[in-house]
């Protein structure tokens, strides 16, 4: 008896070292693919001079040592060291990418001025005319949140109107089949036209690129709807109100979705199009005015900008479309 | 006839509520892109009030056209239903039809469900507790806050019951509500279904492939044929409840009836 008691005991205790895992290794390859982009940033020559070279080695610099940190000394359990072993590889790339960069633009020309940029030169972009950059993005996102809230709320209730009712899609189905392929940004000689403002034609642009797929997908989730769900609600005494609201829209939510992600990435193209007319502000505005005078630095560092913001915003959709559809989990 | 059939609910109580059904020279056709099909060929039959009929017949036959009629989704080509007089035109909450698949709204929880008929009739505020005491008599209570994925086939469908007998239908259509369960759970609701019969008393029809479930169940069982549909045959069960599958009786009538769907073995 004791003798199996013992038996077994080592066995669990190697069990429970292998819970744990072993030193961060990925870290440490981070943390030197890092420290390369630090080195070769102060240690070798400019062609071309960026500024803000210190600013760039420093922060490179503390990274690295935040990743060996993080390797020798970090968790070796949890959640968080779940996280930094699956971004592991990411991080070295990152380093290798940022090393690589600098190399072949600010020190050696390779990549030449003014059509590439080192990331220090981003760097100084933001570090120069971040006033310019916030104001801009906050024009932007004015412009942004008006244009796809105005275009997916239409696009939806239009959407749920075309799927619902026969007379509707009778006349907006060819319609819609005829508008849905023309890009948004063909319409600006008209909006000019019709819009009294330059602002509310770019709002218009901004809605219509983002309302069409919504409205498509919605009507489309409507329309396919299970009919024996109806059948349900008729027999229970439902009235088409409640056939529409509680039954074809939840149901069709999952299509309205696809629809939202489809739009929110049209908005965000024609956003930088949408800037162009006549604006004195935001994001496109300022790509546009950049590139007029070939500050390319400025443009990639607002492109950055644009791409976190898109994908800040995609995954807020995302978030939101867990909460509401938590219902479909068994069925994906 | 339809005293007889009441007579033999030996245990239930006086139906507290229930509705006779008289279906009159019932003809119904099916237009298929231009060409008709005829589906149900003068259907003639009286279901009286708290009775329990079965209908039997040949897969295609019909059977579930003739529940849709009855429940007034569909609208027949020819002939009449009269439910206590008042002639069948619109779907109404007193008589409920039940699919052969639970047909539960995968986005709402099992509580909610139920609560569609009382919903959607905008009579849910203060009668909550009518939402519960259906749930407690099918055993769901602690399935309440569930969604529907999360449910087996056999609470599934029970939830489905649930959400039929919230509204105190007056007659009950089954369209093969046990059809894709498996073996046990099959007779487990077999029993629960004939205990909630006999307990609120309403009109039960029955569409099954089964002959053994109808004979466990129904008072009378009807016989359909082949498309277009008429009626073949009509059995009295006169046995009491609980019956049991064994009963030589009932496993007469059962060679009977298949040899009437030209099944005999």
């Amino acid at each position: 008896m004791s003798q199996a008691t013992q038996a077994i005991e080592p066995v669990a205790a190697s069990a429970a070292r292998l819970g744990g895992r072993p030193l961060w290794t990925a870290g440490l390859y981070a943390s030197a693919s890092w420290a390369a982009a630090a080195i070769v940033t102060k240690s070798l020559p400019n062609v071309v001079p960026w500024g803000s070279d210190d600013l760039f080695a420093i922060l490179v610099g503390l990274t690295a040592i935040g990743f060996a940190a993080l390797a020798v000394v970090g968790p070796r359990s949890g959640r968080l060291r779940e996280t930094l072993d699956y971004y592991g590889p990411w991080f070295i790339a990152i380093g290798v990418w940022l090393t690589s960069w600098e190399f072949a633009t600010a020190k050696t020309g390779w990549l030449p001025k003014p059509f590439f940029s080192p990331p220090t030169g981003l760097l100084h972009v933001y570090v120069t005319e971040w006033p310019r950059l916030l104001i801009c993005i906050g024009y932007s996102l004015r412009l942004w949140a008006l244009g796809f809230g105005l275009g997916a709320s239409f696009g939806y209730v239009l959407g749920v109107a075309l799927g619902w009712s026969k007379r509707f899609a009778y006349w907006g189905m060819p319609i819609l089949k005829l508008i849905g392929p023309v890009p948004a940004t063909a319409w600006i000689p008209v909006t000019f036209y019709f819009f009294p403002t330059t602002f509310d034609a770019s709002v218009f642009i901004v809605a219509l690129a983002s309302g069409i797929p919504v409205m498509i997908l919605t009507s489309s989730g409507v329309a396919s709807v299970n009919r024996v769900y109806y059948d349900v609600g008729r027999n229970l005494g439902a009235k088409p109100w409640y056939l529409v609201s509680r039954i074809a829209i939840p149901s069709a939510l999952p299509h309205t979705f696809v629809g939202l992600f489809m739009g929110l990435y049209y908005s965000f193209a024609v956003l930088v199009v949408a800037e162009i007319l006549g604006a004195k502000w935001g994001l496109g505005w300022y790509i546009q005015f950049q590139t007029n005078y070939s500050g390319y630095a400025n443009v990639y560092a607002t492109l950055v900008i644009m791409a976190l913001l898109c994908a800040g915003l995609v995954k807020l959709l995302f978030m939101a479309r867990d909460w509401l559809l938590n219902w479909q989990k068994g069925f994906i | 006839m339809p005293a007889t059939a009441t007579a033999l609910r030996v245990a239930g109580p006086v139906a507290p509520r229930s509705v006779a059904i008289d279906i009159r020279n019932l003809s119904h056709e099916f237009d298929l892109q231009g060409s008709c099909l005829e589906v149900l060929q003068s259907i003639d039959l009286s279901v009286a009030a708290g009775e329990f009929v079965a209908l039997l017949g040949p897969s295609g036959c019909g059977k579930s056209t003739l529940l849709r009629l009855v429940s007034g989704l569909d609208q027949p080509t020819a002939g009449s239903i009269v439910a206590d007089g008042a002639v069948v035109d619109r779907p109404d909450p007193s008589r409920i039809l039940v699919f052969q698949d639970p047909t539960l709204f995968p986005w709402t929880s099992v509580w909610r469900n139920v609560a569609t008929g009382l919903d959607a009739r905008g009579v849910l505020d203060g009668r909550e507790s009518r939402v519960d005491d259906a749930l407690r008599l099918v055993r769901l209570t602690a399935f309440a806050r569930a969604y529907p994925h999360q449910l087996s086939g056999g609470m599934a469908q029970r939830a489905a019951l649930a959400r039929a007998l919230v509204n105190d239908p007056a007659l009950l259509l089954l369209d093969e509500p046990l059809g894709q369960l498996d073996s046990l759970t099959r007779l487990t609701l077999q029993t629960e279904l004939l205990a909630l019969w006999r307990d609120k008393g309403f009109t039960a029809i029955l569409v099954s492939h089964d002959v053994e479930e109808a004979l466990l169940l129904a008072s009378r069982v009807i016989v359909l044929s082949e498309r277009p549909a008429h009626i073949q045959a009509e059995f009295n069960v006169y046995l009491p409840y609980p019956r049991h599958r064994d009963n030589p009786e009932l496993v007469a009538l059962r060679r009977q009836i298949l040899g009437t769907l030209g099944l005999e073995t």
